[in-house]
């Protein structure tokens, strides 16, 4: 492989992905005192997660039945305020029970 | 002085705390991408390399693709802005919740432990975010992020495949942790979540909409979903905001 390719793709992926991330915290110091940007900025979290889990999360494991399995267990186990790692392995082993229980899913 | 430098111990480590179950997630996906790097035909280094200085799954992913197949410079620059941008609304949002005194070389270091999933459980934490706690966020997932790819790129075969499959849901578990308490407790968040995924249904199965895959279609259903849950239930300083607080 072609080093100098290589080194300047990597550079440029990493400081791409730096300067996206750098460039409103860096700005935004004080405290947006605009209710709507403020109210926006409070809901960004929620919508971004949910927009990144689903549909996605349907095909994170190579068949949907595991998948659903997994996404139903974590919805379950995070309604009732489970860990953050107690609902990514819940779902993990919901995946795995699916994938033994029925071969070809 | 003492009693200070006892309250940053304590809050470093409450965020490296924090930070584990996003270590062990990231540990076992850069598994996953040091595996797809290295059979690709990635040398091992190059993968680690990325890791470390990226530390992104989907921007990865998207990079290495395209270093592979020799993509040209420019592209790199437009696929990286587009699957990438989700991080500056992320960044913008975080930036109002850290605390303000945060200087600029701190405010440069912690922006790039800026994930999906930090991002996540800072904002769940609950009052403002200081430098000390953000430091023992990040130094977990960095290095489980890089000793994964490390050690997927070496032992490339060995994980089964219905294990690997397994934790690939993992880090959607994750964020279904996050959404759904806060969801259970605001009215509010719920409509934000519903109408957020309820948009990136129609995207995703909408062949004419099939230009906003990836990146786009998640700034484009943050921004609808976000400006509709603003418009509609506004929070004021001091009276809802504690309520819409995730706990």
């Amino acid at each position: 492989m072609n080093i100098p390719y290589l080194l300047v793709s990597i550079a440029i992926m990493a400081g791409m992905t730096y300067l996206i991330r750098v460039l409103p915290m860096a700005i935004f110091r004080k405290r947006i005192q605009n209710v709507f940007i403020q109210s926006f900025l409070a809901y960004v979290p929620y919508a971004v997660l949910s927009a990144m889990t689903f549909p996605a999360i349907l095909y994170a494991t190579g068949s949907k039945l595991s998948a659903g399995a997994g996404c139903a267990a974590a919805v379950v186990l995070a309604y009732f305020n489970r860990s953050l790692l107690t609902v990514a392995i819940g779902a993990s082993v919901a995946v795995l029970a699916v994938q033994m229980l029925i071969p070809f899913s | 002085m003492k009693q200070n430098t006892m309250q940053k111990k304590s809050e470093f480590i409450e965020g490296f705390r924090d930070g584990l179950p996003i270590c062990f997630g990231y540990f076992s996906v850069s598994i996953a991408y040091g595996m797809m790097a290295v059979i690709s035909g990635l040398p091992l280094w190059a993968a680690v390399l990325i890791s470390c200085t990226n530390l992104t799954s989907a921007g990865q992913f998207a990079g290495t693709n395209l270093i592979l197949a020799g993509g040209g410079y420019i592209e790199m620059v437009m696929t990286m802005l587009i699957i990438n941008i989700r991080y500056f609304l992320m960044s913008l949002s975080m930036s109002q919740k850290v605390e303000e005194r945060m200087t600029t070389k701190e405010r440069l270091a912690v922006s790039y432990g800026i994930t999906d999933e930090i991002f996540a459980v800072a904002m769940k934490h609950p009052g403002v975010l200081t430098t000390v706690y953000m430091a023992g966020l990040i130094i977990g997932p960095v290095l489980g992020w890089s000793l994964g790819t490390l050690t997927g790129g070496a032992v490339t075969k060995l994980l089964p495949e219905e294990i690997s499959n397994a934790l690939g849901i993992a880090l959607y578990g994750m964020f279904i942790a996050v959404v759904i308490p806060a969801a259970k407790q605001s009215k509010a968040i719920l409509f934000t979540v519903i109408l957020a995924v309820l948009c990136s249904t129609i995207i995703y199965y909408t062949p004419a909409l099939a230009f906003l895959s990836g990146g786009w279609g998640i700034i484009v259903v943050t921004l609808i979903a976000s400006g509709a849950a603003a418009i509609l239930f506004p929070i004021h300083e001091g009276t809802e905001s504690k309520e819409e607080e995730p706990s």
